[in-house]
């Protein structure tokens, strides 16, 4: 329970900075120091446990499908780590207090800071590798989140993107690895998967594993090629860069490679590797830090160069190079974290890091002076303080292993990254501290605040103390954690200052000298380095981001090129090679129907459907001609249910037909009456041929179907029709009953449709559209008389028989061709001649009925209908009926389909006439006042129509 | 008599928004308060119903509902099992965070009959994940297309007619396909219920197969349309970025119903008892899944704008989403309805997250550069950053997990090593873009001075700037962000709860992968032994 609050703490605590900004910065602060301080105690209290060799556990199950769970130990590694990482943590949040000025805002800055450090121990206590990538994810975005702090610095967000995409990089990698990993192990447990080492290292998949999960631990702790992210993480404020770059981030990988070592290490592939990489990184990041001016910047490569130390030692895959890589993780920790806290200190007092505008600060800032000297001095290697133990068994190590068969290589490297490290380490001594007091520092030089090198000063505490008495302080601590890294094969080893006079010792030595020797000659060797390409990372780095970035817009942009052309043919193109494929790979064989006899009459109907098709195709740039011509093919179609004996079909077929050519008509007034000529040749073609396949696939397709027999359920419908659905009109019952539910949706559709078309078109006419439409002028030639008598004297007598024939249709709907869709269509018909005789204005004047009103009766009834079959206890939409009889008007049948057709015919009628309706508003912008008068030329009347377009308007048209 | 509403329950998420829509249409239209209550109440209603199914399922195999009281496979038949309970529970979820949405941030006024289209939207997909007829499946796509193409045109505008007239072209040639799909598949097995179908494509005889074939390819591309894979994702981007933000957030299900449908009909029509077209999908969807993903995600990297670059990034989504399908496995199942949910969420979260960032940037909308800042822009940074971390599949949100699940089911997959590179890959791609587009909107942006007042004329369909600055926000500001936290947080709670959650799921993929249930449910018991 304790360790699963150690992890939570950190982030429940994250609420916290956010609100408690309000009482101050400094409620802030220590309400964020309260929750790492709990963490930390709590951490404690495991102590005596972890001392006495317990492993501690906390399990919670969470996805088990995948062996995911919630699952954490403590043992002597996860200790170390968790105690850094929140005893620096109180460090940093107690020096970043200080350090932040006003305008920071802190509250941000403190819980991105707790975010951080609850990843960070995530990782370090977790008993899950699945869990473990969760929080590793989780330190790369949160470091996003803290180096792009100053969101005002280019640097900063350039920064933060990089370490995110490179160690966001290699955690993707890694759960690749890691799924490998327990995949061989079979569990994602840790304390499962360190018992199967040799298993592990035996299996086929152990090189892609270890490769994987290596590139993990690479980038996280900017080993080469990778190491290029970690200094522009610079940019970050100094407390950020000081944990980060110390304790935590960069540690992560390191402490994984530590976790791992029992499994993963102890092969040729892990030596090659990491110990090669690790001295590699150590000895180029040490030459490059030699040079950075900036204080930070010269920080970072350290830095990288010290992680790629402790890479080596556990690359070297011995246990007394693990125990010194454990050893020199805790050494340095501590003095990195404080020679960062001495830099942001000057950086702070004196407005640079440059170091080249430093120099002699010694007298002016003693006890920073003295923090950072002693800290530098631990850096280096000098004796008596902690870094000398560690760089010693390092270079011991390095000097008694022979790589590839020769056995000086490896001692040779070390010796010199030793001098380099050296040498810088004293150049942040004597190029900041010592040397001439200048007079051009940009502030006045001043030691800061007591809180401010307090936590350096503390820091300072452990550096001298081990190095002064190593088993006494820091024995026991190293022997847990190195039990933990080498599986509990902890090697005959003993911490201590003098090992004799021997190799190493020499060795070092020689380096100090050495060191001092090359900053003494730092100008000189400066040249040397100018002297060689040195390729600028961040610029690669960019480059190649921006310039993927640009690839992929043009990439994405070239595909989408929003040609609606284009997305077509690629569709029917899919189509037709899909059909191709599945019908070549697949058994077929001809149908066995014999062929009907053809006709003459069908292959007239034929050939005239193949000349209007070929007619669109050849004039489909006129479009008031193609609209003809599809009203053609559309009473062909119609010709031809009539001849298959579908006289309902039929009669659906003819009024839609009506009803929308009428539509179409209407519509197309506003539009240009010819389609420009917008496609070469080439395309022409290429469409031609796909529109040739697909139409000859598909009436393949209907061919194959059509000559082969076959039953279905229509069989079942027609013997139904009259006993179960009370109707002899199969296809109306089947309508209305057998797939009620079908017509239910479709009649839905319909009446959306008419709800899509007002509410655009009234959009359009409240909108800036409106504008096009009052100046847009008729392109074609207005008929003199809108209104001819002629027509409106017709329709008006057409008016009541035809709505006569609607309800005769409707009526007879169940048992004869009919039905309420065909009657709403006829009755739409009917309406609708009337609008186009006499206008629109003159004629709603007389219908006041808002249509959207039919619509919603429409699709209620039809609903209610449905619905009133559960009074009866039976189903959505069961239908019901009964024989009554009426004297005079004798036997009737009154069916519930009834009332859902009716449903049907008022929804169709409804949403004709919304469309209908909206049309005729954009005609009245656009033609100006409607007419009163039934028809322009009235005999009743005297003089010319007052119906016609007003002279202006008519003037504004021609002119 | 019996319970009037118990017995009927199955058929409610339909029923309820068919009768809801006209009604606004009827008694409504005049009134947009009333709408928005009543908009609001049935939603919630359905979320009530939504869960119940959702546990009924649970409790027990598939449930028959026979509409109009006729025996399958000659009438229409509904089917709730665990899979269309849990698409209709997500719907439901979604549509709460989305009407709620529209209303607070007065998008609902921008046009007429928002409500009304949107109960009309829900009824569609719901109808379309419980039906058990396939012709029934295609009324109810043409219910849902033709909704959200008002919806999607809801507010006007130029560029939103000519981006619907492509949305709507490549749908209706989907529309037509499926007719000529259906019709073919029906004149191979003479019926159109889906467990009788399941049945009678395993007696197909050979001489029939390569129609039976070409018919399940179509299907399987007019699914895809819906599904917006490659090659026919074109019409994606240009419809969502230019649909209304909660639209377009509201079409975060769209996609999954093409995603639902396949699953569905490609195991238990053509699932192993499928005879020589068993597993037909499988060898299609994959490469088609993984190009899918590949283009998506690097379409994220390649946006111009933020909206543009949500939509790509659904696209990408999409993608994974198929591959876990693809598999045809029960652990690949489970990861991908697991995925399915979170993409779901991640993307409406992020629709209206751009949304909310639309409408404070003034003229410079959803173009990726620097711009004035704006009110609020710190907690949308946050809001944001959690959508894109979702989106990306990075912890701790449900994306990370889905991931984790897909890879893992793919590890028995003889393409293994294509899918696992391609998946971390796009994620690398994924993030990039993301981080690129964040760091430009909302850090870089951070520096710009705040805007004076001339500044921010607003566009055309932007909603007024408020006055900048005001660092808390009245509560009816605060709703809308309200709402997209509301995605936001289903993504934690599918995170916080994914054992619970792939509990469920289990059994759910274990239903697809055994259709007798599904199929005794719907034909009977002796539903095999008959002819």
């Amino acid at each position: 329970m304790a360790l699963t609050l150690i992890v939570l703490l950190p982030f429940v605590g994250a609420l916290l900075p956010g609100l408690m900004i309000r009482a101050g910065r400094n409620g802030c602060a220590l309400a964020t120091g309260a929750v790492t301080l709990l963490a930390f105690v709590l951490l404690m209290s495991q102590a005596p446990a972890v001392f006495a060799g317990e492993v501690v556990h906390a399990r919670w199950e969470w996805l088990p499908a995948i062996g995911l769970d919630a699952n954490f130990f403590l043992d002597g590694l996860g200790f170390l780590f968790a105690g850094l990482i929140l005893g620096i943590g109180l460090l940093i949040i107690t020096y970043a207090r200080f350090y932040l000025s006003r305008n920071d805002p802190m509250g941000q800055f403190y819980t991105y800071l707790l975010l951080f450090q609850g990843a960070m121990v995530g990782i370090v206590l977790c008993d899950n590798i699945l869990l473990l990538l969760i929080f590793w994810e989780l330190t790369s975005l949160s470091s996003f989140l803290l180096i792009g702090y100053w969101k005002h610095l280019p640097e900063g967000r350039q920064g933060a993107r990089m370490a995110l995409a490179v160690t966001g990089m290699g955690g993707l990698a890694m759960i690749a690895g890691m799924l490998i990993l327990g995949e061989i192990a079979g569990s994602y447990d840790l304390s499962t998967i360190l018992q199967e080492g040799e298993a592990i290292r035996a299996s086929q998949w152990y090189v892609p594993a270890l490769i994987l999960i290596l590139l993990g631990c690479f980038t996280k702790s900017a080993q080469f090629p990778f190491h290029f992210w970690l200094p522009h993480a610079m940019a970050a404020p100094t407390p950020v860069s000081a944990y980060l770059h110390s304790a935590t981030m960069v540690k992560a990988g390191i402490f994984l490679m530590a976790r791992l070592w029992p499994v993963l290490a102890g092969t040729d592939w892990w030596f090659y590797i990491v110990a090669t990489t690790g001295l590699f990184t150590m000895v180029m990041a040490a030459w490059i830090a030699l040079f950075k001016d900036d204080l930070k910047g010269l920080l970072a490569f350290s830095t990288v160069s010290h992680l790629a130390l402790i890479t080596f030692l556990f690359g070297l895959g011995t246990p007394i190079a693990a125990v010194a890589g454990v050893f020199h993780i805790i050494n340095h920790a501590s003095f990195k974290a404080a020679l960062f806290m001495t830099a942001g200190i000057i950086d702070h007092e004196t407005g640079t890091r440059d170091i080249k505008k430093l120099g002699g600060l010694m007298v002016l800032m003693p006890i920073t002076m003295t923090i950072a000297t002693l800290a530098a001095l631990s850096m280096a290697g000098v004796p008596l303080l902690n870094g000398f133990l560690t760089k010693e068994m390092m270079l011991h190590e390095a000097l008694h292993t022979e790589w590839a068969g020769v056995p000086w290589l490896l001692g040779a490297a070390a010796v010199v990254g030793a001098i380099f490290s050296v040498a810088y380490s004293f150049r942040y001594i004597a190029h900041v501290f010592l040397g001439p007091k200048r007079d051009d520092y940009p502030h006045h030089p001043h030691d800061p605040p007591f809180g401010m090198y307090l936590p350096p000063l503390i820091l300072i505490v452990p550096v001298v103390l081990i190095g002064l008495f190593p088993a006494a302080v820091a024995g026991p601590l190293v022997a847990v954690a190195a039990d933990a890294v080498t599986g509990g094969n902890l090697p005959d080893y003993h911490l201590a200052i003098w090992h004799g006079f021997n190799l190493t010792l020499v060795s070092s030595l020689a380096a100090l000298a050495l060191g001092a020797f090359l900053l003494w000659r730092h100008r000189q060797a400066n040249a040397v380095r100018l002297s060689v390409p040195r390729p600028e990372a961040k610029r690669i780095f960019e480059t190649l981001v921006d310039g993927a970035a640009a690839g992929a817009r043009l990439f994405t942009d070239g595909l989408h090129n929003g040609s609606l052309r284009r997305y077509l043919a690629v569709m029917i193109g899919a189509c037709i090679l899909a059909g191709a494929t599945a019908f070549l790979n697949a058994s077929h064989a001809p149908g066995g129907r014999e062929l009907t006899h053809v006709p003459i009459i069908t292959l007239l109907a034929w050939a005239v459907l193949i000349g209007a098709c070929v007619t669109i195709v050849i004039f489909h740039r006129q479009r008031l001609l193609t609209l003809v011509i599809v009203g053609v093919v559309g009473m062909l179609v119609s010709l031809g249910f009539v001849y298959l004996s579908a006289p309902d079909l039929a009669l659906t077929q003819i009024s839609v037909e009506v009803v929308t050519v009428i539509l179409l008509l209407l519509a197309l007034n506003f539009l240009p009456k010819q389609t420009p000529r917008d496609s070469g040749t080439g395309r022409r073609l290429r469409d031609g041929l796909l529109a040739g396949l697909g139409g000859l696939g598909v009436g393949g397709i209907i061919y194959a179907v059509m000559t082969r027999d076959f039953t279905t359920i229509s069989d079942f419908h027609l013997a139904q029709s009259k006993p179960g659905g009370g109707g002899t009109n199969v296809v109306n019952v089947i309508l209305v009953d057998f797939r009620g539910f079908d017509t239910f949706g479709e009649i839905i559709v319909l009446g959306i449709a008419a709800l899509a078309i007002y509410a655009l078109l009234d959009g359009a006419l409240n909108g800036p559209a409106v504008k096009r439409l009052r100046s847009w002028v008729p392109d074609q030639e207005r008929a003199r008389d809108r209104h001819p008598m002629m027509l409106v004297v017709a329709t008006r007598v057409m008016l009541p028989l035809s709505l006569m024939v609607g309800l005769f249709i409707f009526l007879r709907g169940h048992n004869e061709p009919g039905g309420g869709f065909i009657a709403g269509l006829v009755v739409a018909i009917a309406f609708l001649m009337q609008y186009m005789a006499s206008g629109f204005g003159w004629a709603e004047r007389r219908m006041k009925i808002d249509y959207h009103l039919l619509i919603g009766w429409g699709v209620l009834a039809a609903g209610f209908t449905g619905v009133g079959a559960w009074i009866a206890g039976r189903p959505f939409l069961t239908s019901d009926f009964a024989h009554v009889h009426l004297p005079v008007f004798g036997d009737f049948e009154l069916a519930t389909a009834m009332a859902f057709d009716v449903g049907v015919f008022l929804t169709v009628v409804g949403s004709v006439m919304v469309a209908l309706a909206n049309l005729s508003r954009l005609a009245r912008v656009t033609e100006g006042p409607i007419s009163d008068d039934p028809m322009d030329v009235d005999p009743q009347r005297r003089g010319p129509g007052t119906g016609m377009p007003d002279a202006a308007h008519t003037g504004k048209a021609e002119g | 008599m019996s319970d009037l509403t118990l017995d009927h329950w199955i058929l409610m998420p339909i029923v309820l928004p068919a009768l809801m829509a006209p009604a606004i249409v009827l008694a409504m239209r005049h009134d947009l308060v009333l709408q928005r209550v009543f908009s609001i109440a049935a939603t919630f209603a359905l979320l009530g119903i939504a869960i119940d199914l959702t546990f009924q399922a649970a409790g027990g195999p598939p449930q028959l509902y026979e509409l109009g009281n006729w025996d399958a496979p000659f009438g229409i038949v509904m089917v709730l099992d665990r899979l269309s309970a849990l698409m209709v529970l997500l719907t439901a979820i979604l549509a709460v965070g989305v009407v709620l949405y529209a209303t607070t941030s007065g998008w609902d006024k921008r046009g007429r009959h928002f409500h009304a289209l949107f109960q009309f939207q829900l009824m569609g997909i719901n109808g379309a994940f419980l039906t058990g007829d396939i012709f029934n499946l295609f009324v109810f796509f043409e219910v849902l297309l033709i909704a959200s193409y008002g919806l999607m045109l809801h507010g006007g505008g130029a560029k939103r007619a000519r981006a619907g007239l492509q949305y709507v072209a490549v749908n209706l040639m989907g529309s037509t396909l499926f007719l000529f799909a259906v019709g073919t598949l029906y004149g191979v097995t003479g019926t159109l219920n889906m467990a009788d179908l399941a049945i009678q494509v395993s007696r197909v005889p050979a001489s029939d197969q390569a129609l039976l074939q070409i018919a399940g390819v179509l299907l399987l591309i007019v699914f895809a349309v819906k599904a917006a894979l490659v090659p026919i994702q074109f019409w994606l981007p240009g419809a969502y970025a230019n649909a209304p933000g909660p639209v377009a957030a509201l079409f975060a299900i769209m996609t999954k119903v093409g995603a639902y449908a396949i699953l569905r009909v490609y195991t238990l029509v053509f699932g192993g008892g499928a005879g020589d077209a068993a597993w037909l999908a499988a060898d299609w969807l994959m490469p088609a899944a993984i190009v899918t993903l590949a283009v998506g995600m690097i379409g994220v990297l390649g946006a111009s704008g933020m909206i543009r670059q949500v939509c790509f990034a659904v696209i990408g989504s999409m993608g994974t989403l198929m591959i876990a399908i693809a598999l045809f496995t029960p652990e690949a199942t489970v990861a991908a309805l697991y995925y399915l949910i979170h993409s779901t969420f991640a993307a409406a979260a992020l629709f209206l997250i751009a949304d909310l960032v639309v409408a404070r940037r003034g003229a410079d909308g959803d173009r990726l550069r620097t711009a004035p800042r704006f009110p609020q822009s710190g907690l949308l940074a946050g809001f944001f950053f959690a959508g894109a971390i979702g989106m990306a599949g990075m912890p701790p949100l449900s994306g990370f997990l889905g991931k984790l699940l897909v890879l893992d089911a793919a590890m028995s997959s003889p393409s293994m090593a294509l899918i696992w590179t391609v998946v971390l890959t796009t994620s690398l791609i994924c993030i990039v873009g993301f981080a690129r587009s964040g760091s430009t909107l909302f850090w870089k942006s951070a520096q710009v001075g705040l805007p004076q007042v001339g500044d921010t004329a607003a566009e055309e369909d932007a909603s007024p700037v408020p006055p900048p600055a005001p660092s808390t926000m009245t509560m009816a500001e605060g709703l809308p962000f309200a709402a997209a936290g509301l995605m936001l947080a289903g993504m934690v709670a599918l995170s916080a709860f994914a054992g619970p959650i792939t509990d469920y799921l289990e059994g759910t993929a274990w239903q697809l992968y055994n259709p007798v249930a599904y199929i005794q449910a719907v034909l009977g018991p002796d539903a095999f032994t008959g002819q």
